[in-house]
């Protein structure tokens, strides 16, 4: 259901995508894992259209949106939900405001409801009583759950994660792992989930594609990625700083 | 030699882009005034940013603007025994020129500096990101209400400026030099034309689009951090007050001809 397919980007004369393919089949949960700075970020920036590609294409439910005009993608984003690495809430409004902001604005709750529902969201990943706190007054952790919150409040049907688990601690961590199987598993949400966190990988995956020098290097069930015969894949789910990937290059 | 034209040329180039893109700007925000949802909100909240936040600063400007005009204007007309026109001359000048030009200046360092700060946050933090993911398109809900708030409160600014202004001058001549209240009346509206009023206020209009189109323009694509953030706001002012001082020149010639 998206596809990508041949993508190339590049930041001036820095190439970060050098023909990335990557299949993502309905109510899938995909893992992408790589090293720090290897285009995580930049490649699904592309799926959900904030990017344009130097080359290749993006394909959701079929439709190249690559080539989109601003209407066209803002239609097919509504079916997108995303979580920034770094949360990205809006500072000028509060916690409840965030997580509300497409009903209050889209779907013309009233106040109320959108407030009802955001509690609820809330409470999913983990948050009581911040409601009515800034953005500003939360710390790193909550902020990124204020984030995922607000990302799943209008139930799209995929979901696009980027680090979800950093910086939380553990068992919050795995709390966030569970919210993320639960909608896949009660709302069969389509998720790509970017994360280091070999632990969650491992458990909330369906299948997982390593980035690597700008391409998907190898895709496979969590079973083919541990038992891999890849070395640079062997390398990285191990966490060495000793094999074919170098620390400094 | 070679190198001067070289670097000419590319700052010709640059120049052009940049005017062509703000333009582009220009046109998708006008487009998008016009089209619902309407941030009734964010326009209110704007025009509190812009116009009742900017208030103590250009009624003080206005007030010491008017007082040094008339000062001025008074000993020097006295020379040859002009004292008399005084009154018109604050009149004119505040609403002809200093009423827009000042208050555009004011608000190009306060607000314009912080719609391009703001802007300029929201992108480097991927707030700007976040708003296209939520289908929010962002030039409806950020720089629209700005756009508006500017053509609409500097007006309203320079026209408070105008009577503070002349107001400033009245107390100099009247309470310092002792003309009285009745001549200072009479010579304020003895020169002055409705069309002088009108369009004074044209212009500030004019400036008021300027200020938030440039500042919005400055911070929206700013990039690189908190450096970036900063050079987008001291470009945001500069490019503001340039562009408010050079277009005045030609505005007054084309308008008071
Ligand atoms: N807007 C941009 N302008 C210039 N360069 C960029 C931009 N966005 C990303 N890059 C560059 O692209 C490369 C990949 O960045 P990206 O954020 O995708 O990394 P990542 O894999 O998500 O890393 P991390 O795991 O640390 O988040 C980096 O070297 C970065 O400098
Ligand atoms: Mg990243």
């Amino acid at each position: 259901m998206i596809e990508v397919s041949g993508l190339s980007k590049s930041f001036g004369k820095k190439q970060v995508l050098r023909g990335a393919n990557l299949r993502v089949e309905r109510g899938e949960s995909m893992v992408v894992i790589g090293g720090s700075g290897s285009g995580k970020s930049v490649l699904i920036k592309h799926i959900i259209g904030l990017l344009k590609p130097d080359e290749g294409r993006v394909s959701v439910e079929g439709k190249d949106i690559t080539g989109l005009d601003e209407k066209g993608l803002y239609e097919v984003r509504r079916k997108f939900g995303m979580l920034f690495q770094g949360a990205a809430l809006f500072d000028s409004l509060n916690v409840w405001e965030n997580v509300s902001f497409v009903l209050l604005r889209d779907k013309h709750m009233s106040r109320s409801d959108a407030r009802r529902v955001a509690t609820e969201k809330l409470k999913m990943v983990g948050l009581a009583g911040v409601e009515d706190l800034m953005p500003s007054e939360l710390s790193g952790g909550m902020k990124k759950r204020v984030g995922l919150a607000r990302a799943i409040a209008y139930e799209p049907e995929i979901l696009l994660y980027d680090e979800p688990t950093t910086g939380l601690d553990p068992i919050m961590a795995d709390a966030i792992n569970d919210l993320i199987i639960e909608m896949k598993r009660e709302l069969s949400v389509t998720s790509i989930t970017i994360t280091h966190d070999m632990h969650s990988a491992y458990k909330i995956a369906d299948r997982i594609s390593m980035l690597y020098l700008g391409e998907i290097i190898e895709t496979g069930t969590p079973e083919q990625i541990k038992n891999t015969g890849n070395p640079i894949v062997r390398q990285f789910i191990s966490g060495s700083a000793v094999g074919p990937i170098k620390v400094i290059d | 030699m070679v190198r001067l034209i070289e670097l000419l040329g590319a700052y010709i180039i640059k120049f052009t882009e940049e005017l062509g893109r703000v333009l582009l700007l220009l046109g998708n925000t006008t487009r998008l005034i016009l089209l619902p949802p309407f941030e009734a909100k964010s326009v209110l909240k704007q025009m509190i940013e812009v116009g009742i936040k900017s208030l103590p600063v250009v009624l003080i400007t206005a007030v010491f603007t008017g007082m040094v005009l008339a000062l001025q204007s008074y000993t020097g007309f006295k020379r040859f025994g002009a004292e008399s026109m005084v009154a018109s001359v604050v009149a004119l000048s505040m609403t002809r020129e200093l009423g827009p030009v000042l208050t555009g200046l004011i608000v190009a360092g306060r607000a314009g500096a912080a719609m391009a700060a703001e802007l300029g946050t929201m992108r480097v933090t991927e707030q700007i990101d976040a708003l296209e993911t939520l289908a929010a398109n962002p030039v409806k809900y950020l720089i629209v209400p700005r756009f508006i708030a500017g053509l609409i409160m500097l007006p309203a600014l320079a026209v408070i400026t105008d009577i503070v202004g002349i107001l400033g001058g009245y107390s100099v001549t009247v309470g310092l030099f002792g003309t009285s209240s009745t001549t200072y009346w009479k010579r304020t509206w003895d020169y002055l034309k409705m069309d002088d009023i009108y369009y004074g206020i044209l212009k500030a209009c004019f400036f008021g689009g300027c200020i938030a189109l440039i500042s919005c323009y400055r911070g929206f694509y700013s990039e690189g951090g908190a450096e970036g953030v900063g050079k987008a706001t001291t470009s945001a002012v500069v490019l503001s007050s340039m562009t408010i001082l050079i277009s005045d020149y030609f505005l007054s010639a084309w308008l008071f001809k």
